[in-house]
């Protein structure tokens, strides 16, 4: 009777069992992040997962090449700068948009007079609020007008500006609370995939686009179908990765990366990301506790930290320490200026040359990888350095920093993947609220980098406002952050450095 | 009885104003909404723009009566970062989060009641406290770990359950248990104390005198008045497994109203944290007022007093 029910049971599980959901078998690739994707639109949703998407069913004028460092043509064929403030593209002729009507002048120019009308509400305004307008020369020629001169211009255009048909957003209102309703829009583009469906904050499911133009720098799509599922819990991740039900995901803690990468169940890659970590101190004395206005202090402090033990055991081993106040893949971005190494001798004498013999206490902020935070606050109390670690939310935070309120803070800064140091030191050192020192001559040397298209003219200059902050250490660099990525053992994909994964070029072993 | 009716129903729509204005206010002080909406990299110029399009330029009680006078109207509306209606977006995913609700419930109740009875049975012996400890391992456990170990075996060692997703019954089966798991203890006691009262009372030494079966005894005619209370406290247990839904939501991708609201706060989306807390209160209060008014039809001492 027992062996049985045994039997039974085992026949039950058998029949009940679910066969790994190969996502090769079926020709489809499902990723997931914690993020949920409201709208398929890249210009009213600001999350890094629309970036992604934007890539994937809209092309821009221009695409980023991350091996080159350089701009390829995508939906333009070439260009030419008129002045600092007037760029001529020709289009590329024989695209078609999902919909099946042909790409032309008249899209490009409406996509960007669009966007740089204020008044059609585009929440981050910051990446469209560079453009003029656009106009029309013929059929397959625009010219678009800035509104200044900006060194980020085609980083943006590659990034963030994807090309909708023309009339694209004419069945959306924007509503009494100021709200664009986008639900009359219909997902259209002229990019390697196309959306197949879509349910809010659940899934977006994608078709290979079987008309995208062959000879483009995006390839030619090989996976038949692309889904994206929201999944907010990691682990849950990294359940569905083992059993086959997701291909590919991101931004895996390192200790599930290493036990997944050891399991061999599946690929695990460390990239380096475009994002950095430092600490900016309080140099005006602002926050009451005035022990950072002394240079010789903040001096001290990064002679104290052990950075490259922090970038190499903590963060990844595509981790490096950083010196100057930008990513050093970013373009303008300088290692050739005062660097402070780790030598805890040399920061107890800073100290007490500072009248600080016996150390201090003070006010430590952070908000995020609480791990790196604690490892700082290690190496500063073995030289008598006690900090008090403030733990916000970060709009809690960029509140008090802002306000002067703290006195040290560690932060990171992703640059929005633009590969210039305008998108990083220009932001921080040109005299903003998020300026911790408001020296007039960092204010000055960027401003001559930023109004300039003349690349030489932007590296001095970038490089002379470096120097300034390394030498005040108004900022410590600390090290630049990196990525796990795990994905299937039947996938070919290689991450990139931008944080905007090329799911379109993935093909199946 | 409709002046108890009265009382109660104007403390429900007190307790749904005190609610909203508390959670409006709370938005607050986690820091600028405008930040969390904009983005890391938003400039000053790009969130005093975000301030002014949504509002949140305007003191914080005109924010509320603005959204209390839309709200009474009809209109809670759109969210401001899934640019859609926000009642739309609700009830899409309200029937996800009521199932799951009604499903743990089911299990609780089908774990709890037996479980109670047989406590009741011989009470302070080896098997009452086995019932009481398989159920207070239930309250004992945290639901995510509980969530997580039963992925763990079922999901990825066993294989014989989906890990994630809400496509079939199979997919509710861990989310349900693991979110039910946890009132059990409450149903359990009551269902045992239930038990013991009704069991010393005459009606059921007189059925036991004419011989009525064990079976009969416990299940015809001891349960149904044991049970009475626990119906009640079923009732708000539901409630609570509505709004407390958020964890396991979470944990096994299921996108019902308890991940809208956990995604909500963190995205600083107002007009939808504060339609799903509307929408909650409100359930929670329907359903505490059904049981007020069960209890006082039941028992009239309760209306009277």
């Amino acid at each position: 009777m027992k062996s049985i029910k045994i039997s039974l049971l085992v026949g039950l599980l058998a029949t009940t069992a679910l066969p790994a959901m190969a996502g090769k078998a079926q020709d489809t690739l499902n990723w997931a992040t914690d993020k949920e994707v409201a709208v398929v639109d890249p210009y009213f949703s600001v999350t890094r997962e629309l970036v992604i998407m934007g890539h994937m069913g809209w092309d821009g004028l221009v695409l980023f090449n991350n091996e080159t460092g350089d701009f390829d043509p995508l939906l333009a064929t070439g260009w030419e700068w008129k002045s600092n403030t007037v760029v001529e593209f020709d289009l590329r002729q024989g695209v078609v948009f999902h919909d099946g009507s042909t790409f032309d002048a008249d899209d490009v120019v409406y996509t960007i007079n669009f966007l740089a009308d204020e008044a059609n509400g585009v929440p981050a305004q910051s990446v469209v609020n560079w453009m003029k307008s656009a106009t029309k020369i013929d059929q397959y020629k625009v010219r678009l007008e800035l509104v200044q001169p900006f060194p980020n211009a085609f980083a943006y255009l590659a990034n963030e500006i994807s090309i909708m048909p023309e009339g694209y957003y004419d069945g959306s209102t924007i509503g009494a609370d100021g709200t664009r309703d986008l639900s009359g829009v219909t997902p259209n583009g002229t990019g390697p995939y196309r959306v197949s469906d879509v349910r809010t904050g659940k899934y977006v499911n994608w078709d290979k686009n079987e008309n995208y133009f062959a000879d483009g720098p995006k390839g030619t799509p090989q996976i038949g179908h692309i889904n994206f599922r929201t999944i907010g819990e990691t682990n849950t991740q990294l359940a569905e990765l083992m059993t086959g039900g997701l291909d590919w995901a991101w931004d895996v803690p390192k200790e599930q990366a290493l036990r997944l990468e050891d399991s061999g169940q599946v690929q695990v890659v460390n990239e380096k990301t475009l994002r950095i970590s430092y600490l900016t101190f309080d140099v005006t004395g602002s926050s009451g506790q005035d022990y950072f206005t002394d240079q010789k202090v903040r001096a001290a402090v990064a002679h104290a930290i052990n950075r490259e033990a922090i970038a190499k055991e903590l963060v990844g081993p595509a981790s490096v320490v950083i010196h100057s106040a930008c990513h050093p893949e970013q373009f303008g971005c300088t290692e050739d200026v005062p660097q402070y190494d780790y030598d805890p001798e040399k920061a107890k004498a800073l100290l007490a040359e500072a009248g600080y013999p016996d150390g201090f206490d003070f006010d430590l902020y952070g908000y995020r990888e609480r791990e790196f935070t604690e490892a700082v606050i290690g190496d500063l109390a073995a030289v008598g350095i006690r900090a008090k670690l403030n733990w916000l939310q970060y709009s809690s935070l960029l509140q008090a920093l802002q306000n002067g309120k703290t006195p040290v803070a560690q932060m990171t800064w992703g640059s929005s993947s633009i590969p210039d140091v305008a998108a990083i030191t220009s932001h921080f050192f040109s005299g903003s609220a998020d300026d911790p020192a408001k020296d007039p001559r960092t204010a000055e040397a960027l401003r001559r980098g930023d109004t300039s298209v003349d690349p030489e003219v932007r590296a001095e200059a970038y490089a002379e406002a470096l120097n300034i902050i390394s030498e005040e250490l108004y900022w410590l660099p600390m090290f630049t952050y990196t990525k796990y990525y795990a994905f299937s053992n039947d996938l070919n994909f290689t991450p990139t450095a931008d944080e905007i994964p090329r799911l379109y070029e993935a093909s199946w072993k | 009885m409709l002046a108890f009716l009265l009382k109660r129903l104007s403390m429900a729509v007190l307790v749904a104003l005190t609610v909203s204005s508390l959670t409006f206010s709370l938005n607050f002080l986690s820091g600028d909404p405008a930040i969390a909406l904009g983005g890391e990299s938003a400039t000053e110029a790009d969130l005093q723009t975000i301030r002014e399009t949504y509002g949140y330029d305007k003191p914080i009680p005109v924010q509320y009566i603005n959204w209390l006078t839309r709200a009474v109207q009809g209109d809670l509306g759109q969210s401001h970062y899934l640019n859609q209606p926000v009642s739309e977006e609700i009830f899409q995913r309200l029937p996800t989060t009521m199932a799951l609700g009604l499903c743990a419930l089911v299990f609780a109740l089908a774990l709890s009641i037996p479980l109670g009875v047989l406590a009741a049975i011989r009470p302070n012996s080896l098997l009452d406290r086995f019932a009481l400890t398989i159920a207070v391992v239930g309250q004992a456990m945290p639901s995510f770990w509980f969530g997580l170990t039963m992925m763990l075996w079922f999901a990825i060692n066993w294989r014989i359950l989906p890990v994630s997703g809400s496509d079939s019954w199979k997919h509710f089966v861990m989310p349900s248990i693991a979110l039910g798991y946890y009132i059990t203890p409450g149903v359990m006691r009551l269902t045992r104390a239930g038990m013991l009262e009704v069991l010393r009372s005459d009606y059921i030494r007189t059925a036991r005198a004419k011989g009525v079966s064990k079976f009969s005894l416990l299940f015809k005619h001891a349960l149904r008045n044991a049970i009475i209370p626990v119906v009640s406290l079923a009732a708000v247990q539901f409630g609570f497994m509505l709004g407390g839904s958020i964890v396991i939501e979470t944990i096994f991708a299921i996108n019902g109203l308890g991940f809208l609201a956990w995604e909500s706060i963190q995205r600083a989306d107002l007009p939808m944290m504060q339609a799903i807390v509307l929408v909650l209160s409100f359930f929670y209060i329907a359903l505490t007022f059904f049981a007020d008014v069960l209890n006082a039809w039941l028992d009239p001492r309760i209306r009277i007093g």
